[in-house]
Order: C-alpha cells, then structure tokens, then sequence
C-alpha cells in the first residue's frame, strides 16, 4: 500500500515539473479550428450589418467595413407588405415554443422518474422501448401521422404545434440516464421519515431534475424556433403560421442577400444564446447521457 | 401498452404455483388489475409519454409497415398487395438504387467522419484547462445550433455557382479553374458539397454528450494507470478514456447511424440535375407528398427503418454487453 502511494506521489511531482508542451499545442490548435468552426456564424452576424454597396462588393468581402442597420430597416419594411403583421408571427412562435417546451418538460419528467427509481411490470420493456425509438424517423411515417393529426382535429390550431413533439424519446432517455444517478437512498429516507410518493417525485425528485429539464430544453428549442413544416402542412390560416415559415418564404434572391443575413440572426442567435447561459447545466446532465 | 404488458409477468411470477390457476380467467384479471392498482403512481406517471408517444410515434410506424404493403392513394381504401412494393424497390425503381447509393455515399463519409471527430474534439477540449473548456465547446457545438436558414444564407453565398460566390472567386483569383465551378449544379459537386456542409455542423448531441462523458472519468483512475505505466496522453485515451466512455459512444452512435441515413436535401435543394442530389429520404417524401402513392413511399421508410435498425443492433453488440 505505502509503495503505492510513493509512486504515485513521484508521479504527480515530475508530471508537475514536465513541462506539458503538447498540452500548450492542443490549446493552440483547438483554438484555430474553433476559430474556423465559428467562420460562417460571424460571416453571418458581418452580412447583416453590411450595406447594400458591400454585399455586392466583387471580389466579395468577408468582413463589413460600415456597418449600418439597414437590412433590419428593409426586413420590416419586407414584412409591411405581408399578409399579416411580424408581430404576429413573432407572437405565434414565442407562444409555441414556450408551451412546447414547458409541456415537453413536463411529460418527460413525469415519464422519467417511476422509469428510473420504481418497480413495475413492464418497466423495463417501456423503457427498451424508448431505446430502440431512439433510431426512429419521424418524417418517414408522415402520412399515417397526417391523418391522425387531422382526424384529432389538431390541424389549424396552435396544438399541432405542441401535442404531437411531445413524446421526445431522446429527451426522455437523457432525463432516465440522469435520474438513475441519483442514489436510491435519498427516496428511502424519504420514505422513512414518512413522505408519500407524491411527495418523494414532488419534493425530491423534481428539485433534483432541473439540469435535466435545462439541457432538453436547449436540445429542443431550435427545432421549435425554426419550425416551418408544421405551419406548411397543417396550417391553413395564415394568422396561426409561425415565424420560421415566414422566415423561410422571403430569403432567397440576391438582392435580398442582407435581409436574409438579419433573418438567419433572428432564426439563430437565440439558440446560442440559451446555450451559453445553460451550459454547465447541459454539461451535467450529458455527462450521463450513455447507454448503459 | 403498460396494461397489455402486466399479464405477461404474472405469468411469470405465479409460474411456480399450480398449472390450473394461469387458466382461471377471473383471478387472473383480478390479479392484474390489482397490480396496476398497486402500481398506479408509476403507471400515471408514464402514462401521459407513452399515449402520446404511442397515438404519434409508434401507431404512425406500425401503419407505415401495414402499408407497404398495401397500394393505396388516399382517396380509395388501401388494396393488400402483398411483397409487390418491395418488388417494385428493388428490381424494377432504378431511381431508388440512385437515391440508395447517395444516402450510402453521404452516410459513409459524414457518419464515421463526424462521429470520430466528435469524440476527438471532445478528447482534447477535456486536455484543455477547465477554465477556458466552456469557450471551446460553444465554438464548436455553435455549428448545430444553426438554424437551417442559416445555413443556407451562408454556404449559398460561400459555394454560389457564379463568379461573385467566395469559393469560386478565390479560385480564380489563385488560377486555380479558369470558370466558375457549377457547385449546385453540376452533378460532380452536389454530393460533396452536401457533404462538406453536413459536416461543418456535425459536433452535436454525440459531442456534446463525449465532452460531458470525458468530465465524468474518474481522475483516480489516470493516478492508478500511471502506476501501471500509462503516462502519455495517447495511452491514457487506449486504456482509461475510451474503456471508460463507452456508454456514450454507444449513445451517440446510435444517434449518428439514425441522422446520417436519415439526410433529407443538401444544399443544391430538390430536385437537383440528374438526381445527383437524391436521397432515399427525398425519394420516399417525392412518393408520399408528391404522387401520394403511399405504399410505396411505406415501402421505402421499411427498408431505410431496417437498415437503421440493423445498424444501430450491430453498434450495440459492439459498444455494449446488453446486445
């Protein structure tokens, strides 16, 4: 046991005074493919604040030079002439995204927590069940989902939007995996100092999920902040289309090239952004993301 | 299905009890429902998931599979007619065989590609100071959180067929093609392209959950190794890295074989000239959406549905011992 520890501790000491050269090269290195990998995210944010003179600049240029807010000025003035009103469609997807997502919170982490820490019949196969869906696509059963979308009536309102992505099997296999790290002893001594099992998923369970709820609300929310399929299938009325269908019917066209550039900010920025704020939570949840 | 599920295991947990009582139709249901009535709390609680994910997910699956075999164009009732979807596929639909090998090309190329480069990016943020990781993982995960009319602002000005498009003014400027390459046109560059843009946003969830998975390996254990004689970084990755996220390179693999098989339309859009562009999912949308021939679009989500799942059983047999 002693000679262990003495190597160990010899270890450490020369590992501390080894120079760690390949460790200042992986930063360096990491930090140019970062720069490149973030290239087209600043070519975006750089052409939505181009004037026109610079767009069409030949040889094209990466970076702008006068930056104006033009382009958001001729985005509304674009939108004066639509049917209805940005405001509208902003409206529209601020409402769906947030009702999907707290939904989605919702029945994943009812769905999660007896997955995870109860005995049942059938438990295991509900939960191979979500696995094996992992490996479902959604898009290719698209007609047999249209007609039970229309035949619940869910076509043109804002459910159609909300019900149908609710049963997310990734976002459910994420919140189980971190669930079953929660040691089992904390629901015990719940239950000996008498808490029912409403109370042990209410006071224990929920508290303890929230860098669970964080993360799948971020690996879900760009799918509901650009949601334009949706609106294009199901949709009819033009007051209840969302922000992403709307974006996606006026990019297009060189001459629209900076309108387009605003777009795609709007369409992009607030997933980043969301990002930024919740990583450490999404950390700690992916952490135990595997399939074990 | 829970409830369906439940007679199953009281079979198997009165089997030690005299033959006759599994054919007592009445206590067995009673026995039944007194099980879901002790388990209650934990079917409530699932319940909401798996009608939802059963009414939108699972029925829309076992429809399509009934379907494919059927020949149906939503106006009549659907006609059984047997394998001749399947038949059809794969003798006679020479576009599906085009469609098939640009899904395979693409899938080929950008799963093994991006799944590797996740894991490696992942591995050396985790080599990088604690500090300065957060950065380093936003740089590269940014990518995916684009939304896709983002990406078709920025790579449509990068690979515009005309002179004024980033990629083909360089060329030209270095005399490198005397005219501007056709990148969404010509059939030699619409797959690569497609490519090479997948590729630029393909650190996702798999590396997210790699970076994540490296910050959960226990540092005790590089201690323990060295003890044995692993010191560099390369052979800390052989023997305690890698060993010690297999979980979540079952996970992401899983989440890559689905995606790349899955790839819809790149960036030269649908249709492109001479399907150079097609892929099996914009095949079998052409059929549903377009002809409405359902059972044969059915058809179509089978096979690439079992080719996923093939796949996805393989990586588990590899990556997991549940196989």
């Amino acid at each position: 046991m002693l000679r262990v520890d003495q190597v160990d501790v010899d270890y450490l000491k020369r590992a501390k005074k080894r120079k760690d050269y390949a460790g200042r090269v992986i930063i360096v290195l990491l930090a140019l493919a970062g720069m490149v990998s973030m290239l087209p995210l600043v070519y975006l944010v750089s052409t939505a604040f181009k004037p026109p003179e610079e767009l069409f600049l030949y040889p094209p240029r990466f970076f702008v030079s006068n930056p104006t807010l033009d382009n958001f000025k001729m985005l509304s003035q674009v939108t004066a002439n639509s049917l209805v009103p940005f405001t509208r469609y902003l409206f529209n997807t601020v409402l769906i995204t947030v009702a999907y997502l707290f939904f989605l919170v919702w029945v994943n982490t009812m769905a999660c927590y007896p997955l995870s820490k109860h005995t049942f019949p059938g438990k295991k196969f509900l939960f191979n069940m979500v696995t094996y869906s992992l490996m479902f696509i959604a898009s290719a059963a698209g007609i047999p989902l249209y007609l039970i979308i229309t035949g619940l009536h869910l076509d043109n309102t804002y459910l159609v939007f909300v019900i149908p992505g609710l049963a997310n099997s990734t976002a459910l296999f994420l919140m189980k995996q971190f669930m079953d790290q929660v040691p089992n002893e904390i629901f015990e001594a719940g239950k000996i100092d008498g808490a029912s099992e409403w109370q042990l998923y209410t006071k224990i369970a929920l508290p303890l999920l929230k860098n669970a709820q964080a993360t799948i609300i971020i690996l879900c929310f760009g799918g509901i902040w650009n949601e334009s399929g949706t609106s294009t299938t199901y949709i009819y009325k033009e007051q209840l289309r969302s922000l992403g269908f709307f974006m996606s019917t006026i990019g297009g066209g060189i001459a629209r090239q900076g309108v387009a550039g605003v777009t795609a900010l709007i369409m992009t920025f607030p997933s980043i952004i969301i990002f930024v704020i919740q990583q450490s939570r999404v950390m700690d949840t992916m952490a135990h993301s595997g399939i074990k | 299905m829970s409830k369906k599920d439940a007679p199953a295991k009281e079979v198997a947990k009165t089997s030690d009890q005299p033959k006759k009582r599994l054919f007592n139709v009445e206590k067995r249901f009673g026995y039944t429902m007194h099980e879901i009535w002790t388990h209650k709390m934990s079917y409530g609680l699932v319940a909401p998931f798996f009608i939802l994910f059963i009414t939108f997910s699972l029925l829309p699956l076992l429809a399509s599979l009934y379907l494919s075999f059927c020949y149906w164009n939503i106006l009549q009732s659907p006609v059984f007619t047997g394998w001749q979807n399947y038949r059809y596929l794969f003798v006679d639909d020479s576009l599906f065989l085009k469609a098939f090998s640009n899904t395979l090309y693409y899938a080929i190329i950008v799963g093994p590609t991006a799944y590797i480069a996740s894991y490696f990016f992942a591995w050396f943020i985790n080599q990088v100071p604690k500090k300065i990781r957060p950065l380093y993982t936003l740089a590269f995960y940014a990518p995916s959180l684009t939304s896709s009319i983002a990406m078709a602002v920025v790579w449509g000005v990068m690979f515009s067929n005309d002179s004024t498009g980033y990629l083909n003014s360089l060329l030209l400027k270095l005399n490198i093609i005397s005219d501007p390459v056709q990148w969404t046109q010509d059939v030699h560059w619409i797959m690569p392209v497609g490519i090479i843009v997948a590729l630029w946003s393909s650190l996702g969830t798999g590396f997210l959950s790699f970076v994540a998975g490296f910050t959960n390996v226990d540092k005790e254990l590089y201690d323990a190794a060295a003890v044995d004689g692993v010191t560099s970084r390369f052979q800390r990755l052989l023997y305690v890295d890698i060993p010690q996220t297999m979980p979540q390179l079952l996970f992401a693999a899983v989440l890559q074989i689905t995606g790349s098989l899955s790839v819809g339309g790149t960036l030269a859009g649908h249709p492109t000239p001479e399907d150079a562009g097609l892929t099996v999912m914009l095949h079998l949308s052409d059929y549903s959406g377009t002809r409405f021939e359902v059972g044969y679009a059915s058809a179509i989500a089978v096979v690439l549905s079992l080719l996923i799942f093939g796949l996805g059983r393989a990586a588990f047999k590899i990556l997991s011992d549940k196989g």
